[in-house]
């Protein structure tokens, strides 16, 4: 049922997401954007040398993509980069792929409904993507329509 | 609720007519509300696709033998059909393109490019769909010409005193839906058309959102182009038609090159062929074509008068429904408008709207609806639309308005 897709957890980071504030001294930024629904999203990170100190966003979404980067910046305080991109491959093959849903994503776990959805699947990766280019200090909005 | 809606024709019945209909989604029965992006098709012209293929399979127009001059006079026919439907002069008006896309591609391209200079200007409208956009942008970059808008007011109406003050000596084409996808909003294209005729400038009209669901009179509108989508004129995908004025199109150069679209061919020069098939290169979409032809008859056999009578009565009886959810804004509320519902909730996504939906069989379309900039005037980011065609019935539109009932249980 549709109740899978949205969890509580997810319901409460789409009323009430954390992290939800531009941030003035970030040191990366990134958008990204969903050409296919219109969702915009603004990322900040304050790096201090390779860990992530601070991260923040701004935007407008859809409940998944909302509480995807809510819970996505928590996630990320303390993590070192290749951390955080390895929290990336763990979380899109948690949405693509039928393998066994893993402890080390912590509270990420409760997106593994998405699955079942994929037409939401660009919905809880938007924010991710957005880290990525943040990460690789491009220049370019992201587009989830371009892997 | 009950119904109250007594449609000139037997609803039930017509529904018999769409195998796709009968099915259940997620365990429920299927609601389809989203006939603006492509209408069902009735079992008339799946037959007419599978007897091509099974019975009549042959290329058009060159063969002496059996199948290929059955198969050429079905495709033809469709012509004749469309000819009718449309009510032009003459059958060599009227182009096979894949859809409204590409037939206004085709004048963008051909017309355009002949006829459009630098300075020059198109004006198309607010309420355009993307395919009425880009291809003029595009046309306007690479001639140096410039686009200019007709604004519209909160209901998404057009605002013709801002149009006419748009028309100069400049003004070279006016290219404007006859009915919004995004908003539903019917134009008024015929006084748009002698507007622009006014100021010298050749009009087109995109007609993919009306002519399923209302008669269109090529020559009482006086349009100089109008285009079509067969699959939302419960056609296949694939084939559309573009009707155009013969004084024009005897004028303008070929759209592509090719087989069919000749007279003579020698390494110094070709001859082009008459119209139509001066811009048919290729082999067409020939089954498509055929199932186009079966479609025209289908809705004819109907009545458009019949089918706009009572999609005007669901329409109301739509608004109403959804004008009793709290927190609900209907977007596009224009006093001559189509059965299109395009709505936002307050705090809710359109795209979690249209999951929670899909889970209790209904389909609607969420997001920009290719109208981005529809979107930007409204300040949304999206809107969920639910749009309706003669086989929906007032029992779907109370099952959508439960369905929104348990969204907002969901939500908030």
């Amino acid at each position: 049922m549709v109740d899978d897709l949205y969890q509580d957890l997810i319901l409460d980071h789409s009323k009430h997401p954390r992290n939800c504030h531009a941030m003035d001294d970030a040191n990366r930024k990134a958008e990204g954007y969903n050409p296919l629904c219109g969702d915009k999203l603004k990322l900040f990170v304050k790096m201090d040398g390779d860990v992530v100190k601070d991260a923040s966003f701004l935007g407008s979404g859809c409940a998944i993509s909302t509480a995807s980067a809510s819970l996505m910046t928590e996630s990320l305080k303390g993590k070192t980069r290749d951390q955080a991109l390895k929290l990336l491959d763990k979380f899109h093959n948690l949405l693509t792929t039928d393998t066994p849903v893993t402890k080390d994503l912590g509270k990420l776990v409760v997106f593994c409904g998405v699955r079942d959805y994929p037409a939401r699947v660009k919905c809880a990766t938007l924010a991710w993507h957005t880290l990525k280019s943040a990460l690789d200090g491009a220049a370019e909005p992201v587009s989830t329509e371009t892997e | 609720m009950t119904s109250v809606i007594a449609p000139a024709f037997d609803v039930e019945k017509i529904r018999e007519d769409f195998p796709v209909l009968k099915q259940t989604i997620h365990g429920k029965p299927l609601v389809y509300l989203d006939s603006a992006a492509t209408a069902q098709k009735p079992t008339a012209v799946v037959d007419a696709i599978r007897k091509f293929h099974e019975v009549d399979c042959a290329n058009i127009h060159r063969g002496v033998h059996e199948l290929s001059q059955r198969s050429t006079a079905a495709y033809e026919e469709t012509r004749s059909k469309a000819r009718q439907f449309l009510n032009s002069k003459s059958t060599s008006e009227l182009i096979f393109v894949r859809g409204t896309t590409e037939g206004i591609n085709l004048v963008a391209s051909s017309w355009g490019r002949q006829n459009v200079k630098e300075g020059d200007e198109i004006v198309i409208s607010a309420m355009e769909h993307h395919s009425n956009i880009v291809p003029w942008q595009m046309l306007c970059e690479e001639k140096g010409a410039k686009l200019r808008v007709i604004p519209m007011n909160d209901r998404g109406e057009l605002i013709l005193e801002e149009y006419e003050k748009l028309l100069n000596p400049r003004t070279r084409m006016v290219a404007v839906t006859h009915v919004s996808n995004a908003l539903g909003t019917i134009n008024p294209v015929k006084e748009i058309i002698a507007m622009a005729h006014k100021a010298g400038a050749v009009t087109l009209i995109d007609g993919a959102q009306a002519a399923p669901h209302r008669a269109v009179d090529v020559q009482d509108l006086d349009a100089d182009f109008y285009t079509l989508s067969g699959h939302k004129v419960v056609g296949p995908t694939g084939i559309g038609i573009l009707y155009g004025k013969a004084a024009l199109l005897n004028a303008m150069p070929p759209y592509q090159g090719g087989g069919d679209m000749i007279k003579v061919v020698t390494f110094e020069k070709t001859t082009y062929a008459d119209l139509p098939y001066k811009f048919e290169a290729g082999t067409p979409n020939i089954a498509g074509g055929i199932g186009l032809g079966a479609a025209f008859d289908y809705v004819n056999g109907i009545g458009l008068d019949k089918i706009a009578a009572y999609e005007h009565e669901l329409l109301v009886y739509g608004t109403e429904a959804l004008s009793r959810i709290p927190g609900l804004r209907i977007i596009g509320t224009a006093r001559e408008k189509a059965a299109v519902l395009s709505f936002v909730m307050e705090g809710i996504h359109p795209h979690d709207i249209g999951t929670v939906l899909d889970r209790q069989g209904i389909a609607v379309r969420t997001g920009h609806h290719c109208a981005q900039p529809v979107m930007d005037w409204f300040h949304v980011p999206a809107t969920t639309r639910a749009s309706l065609a003669f086989y929906n019935t007032a029992a779907e539109i109370d099952a959508l308005a439960a369905g929104l009932g348990k969204v907002k249980e969901i939500f908030s």
